[in-house]
């Protein structure tokens, strides 16, 4: 069920959002033996959020725009009283005093928070082979990898869990598991959602989005969550448009860039369901031109030096005095620093803490982490000329489909430079999306992207609803 | 080679991060191949490039700044709750200065 027809069949008293926190809770505890989407539910908290719907809808009130609607969340936003681990041994035992912004409003709309997901540890990863709880598997191949870092809840409404559900995306953990699991992905603009209560591991980069089945409820569970809150400085003043209203109009005379540096390499199963999804874009009525990226073989460089750095000094925090866990065997306060931290951080955290050190150190700060700022600028500036032409860039979202469990752990590089397409318009903050675009012969998801300018996600959303409801060519 | 053995044991050190004799070697070479791979940024030329340090947006200038005025707080208790050990209300760790 869509979030509209949800508020319909409320509405008519087809169903009460009580049953459908059950449905949803049951669905969830069925599937999670063989997905592992899911770290824990929150039976009590969806039955009283539910139970608060249908009590608004007993007395003719309006129940909120997610009224009973069951929505999954990352384990990297947290949520008060109900235990938040960020998929790290390090906060195994945490619970959270304080609701994450952007829960507080889902709950305030009538949104049923039924449990939070699996992830990467501390939503560094791209395969969701880095939580310290086990791996989540690809619903629609359980012997492939969700992507990462957000797979669980990717995956939470890849298997029919959540009809929503909010990750996060600091370099692509949104778009690439949206794509890898067949789904629709949002990463808004850098500003749009408050990241108050989301875990910080890059500040600069890092943003929290909506999953869902269809373009037009990630519209509506974008909606709910933007716009200003003071608990973050970065988040923005903008207004908030009314996303779902926009979306449904026509398209004809859109102009799309087709960036020529984000075709080279990708595999043929995915060009060829991208050139596809073009030809489809054109039978829209949208103008299609090739523009030129320059910089974009030199963001992933930018991205790890500046991510690493950023997560460096964010993840100092963890020290063994506040977050419950402290190493058993530690005589001096230093040790006891040290040996927490080795002992809490899995392999992938510690890889990056020790190269965002590395990069801010004394000798070495101007050579990497200056310069990949400055290339971060190129960066931007590619988006800045290219949107002087186009109104929107499509492309592929990762140059692969979900490759197996096991298949990349191996080589960390090779793991990063699979990033390379939604890095850039991580570093950019503007608004991008991952919308299916077809299957391998494989029968594996392949997921385009689109790119707007800053806080222009209506076009986003009415270009990628478009081609949806065209169905894929 | 970009990273010795010995740095990277001086940058666990920076880091307060204890590693073993293997992940000492294994991140070596893993961050040598890393770091070999970005060395390509300075084939750009960044001489009148300012950082990019933040996404910004337009805003007043002093948008960003809420009213200065006391609020109420988490209090001692919520906020020493999730602490491994704690005592009075403040935090309890290992001896750090000899008396």
């Amino acid at each position: 069920m869509t979030i509209a027809e949800i508020q319909d069949g409320l509405r008519a008293r087809k169903f009460s959002a009580a049953e459908l926190a059950e449905g949803a809770l049951a669905h969830g505890e069925a599937e999670n033996p063989k997905t592992a989407a899911f770290l824990r539910f929150s039976p009590e908290r969806a039955r009283a959020a539910a139970a608060r719907v249908d009590e608004k809808l007993a007395r003719g009130e309006d129940p909120g725009a997610l009224a009973g609607v069951p929505i999954a969340v990352k384990d990297v936003i947290v949520t008060a009283g109900l235990t938040t681990t960020c998929a790290s041994k390090m906060l195994e035992h945490y619970t959270p005093p304080y609701d994450a912004t952007a829960v507080q409003r889902i709950e305030a709309a009538g949104g049923v928070v039924i449990g939070k997901t699996n992830c990467d540890e501390f939503a560094m990863g791209s395969s969701n082979e880095n939580s310290a709880f086990g791996p989540v598997r690809n619903p629609r191949a359980l012997d492939r990898v969700p992507g990462g870092s957000s797979g669980g809840s990717a995956a939470a409404v890849a298997q029919g869990t959540a009809v929503v559900s909010l990750g996060s995306d600091t370099g692509g953990s949104i778009r690439q598991p949206a794509s890898f699991c067949g789904v629709v992905g949002v990463t808004p603009t850098y500003g749009r959602v408050s990241r108050y209560g989301l875990v910080a591991f890059a500040s600069s980069l890092d943003h929290i989005g909506p999953f869902g089945r269809t373009v037009r409820d990630t519209a509506t569970l974008l909606r709910t969550i933007a716009g200003r809150d003071e608990m973050d400085a970065t988040s923005a003043f903008a207004p908030v448009p009314d996303y779902a209203a926009a979306v449904g109009e026509s398209v004809r005379g859109m102009k799309i860039g087709l960036p020529r540096e984000y075709f080279e390499g990708l595999r043929p199963e995915v060009g060829d369901r991208i050139a596809a999804a073009v030809e489809g874009l054109k039978s829209l009525g949208c103008e299609v031109r090739d523009i030129a990226m320059p910089h974009t073989k030199y963001a992933i460089s930018s991205y790890y030096i500046i991510c690493t750095a950023e997560a460096s000094a964010n993840l100092a925090r963890y020290d063994g005095v506040r977050y419950t866990m402290r190493s058993a065997h530690s005589e001096t306060l230093a040790d006891m620093y040290r040996n927490t931290r080795g002992e809490g951080f899995g392999a992938e955290v510690k890889r990056r803490i020790m190269l965002g050190t590395y990069v801010l150190s004394t000798g070495y700060y101007d050579a990497y982490y200056l310069k990949a700022q400055k290339v971060r600028a190129l960066v931007a500036r590619d988006f800045t000329a290219a949107f002087g032409e186009v109104d929107a860039i499509v492309c592929p979202v990762s140059p692969f489909p979900a490759f197996k469990l096991g298949e990349k752990v191996a080589n960390p590089l090779e793991m990063y430079l699979s990033d390379i397409y939604t890095i850039t318009g991580s570093l950019a903050g503007v608004p991008c999306l991952s919308v299916p675009c077809g299957e391998t012969a494989e029968g594996l998801p392949v997921g385009m992207q689109i790119l707007t300018r800053h806080f222009d996600e209506t076009t986003m959303f009415r270009l990628a609803d478009a081609f949806e409801r065209a169905g894929t060519p | 080679m970009k990273i010795t053995e010995k740095e990277v044991r001086y940058v666990a050190d920076l880091a307060n991060l204890r590693l073993t004799d293997d992940e000492v070697h294994r991140m070596s070479a893993e961050l040598d191949e890393i770091l070999t791979h970005v060395d390509a940024l300075n084939e750009l030329d960044t001489t009148n490039v300012e950082p990019m340090a933040q996404v910004l947006f337009d805003a007043p200038e002093t948008a960003t700044l809420r009213e200065d005025c006391a609020r109420a707080t988490l209090g001692s208790a919520v906020a020493t709750a999730n602490a491994p050990l704690t005592a009075a209300g403040c935090y309890k760790v290992p001896l750090v200065i000899e008396r």
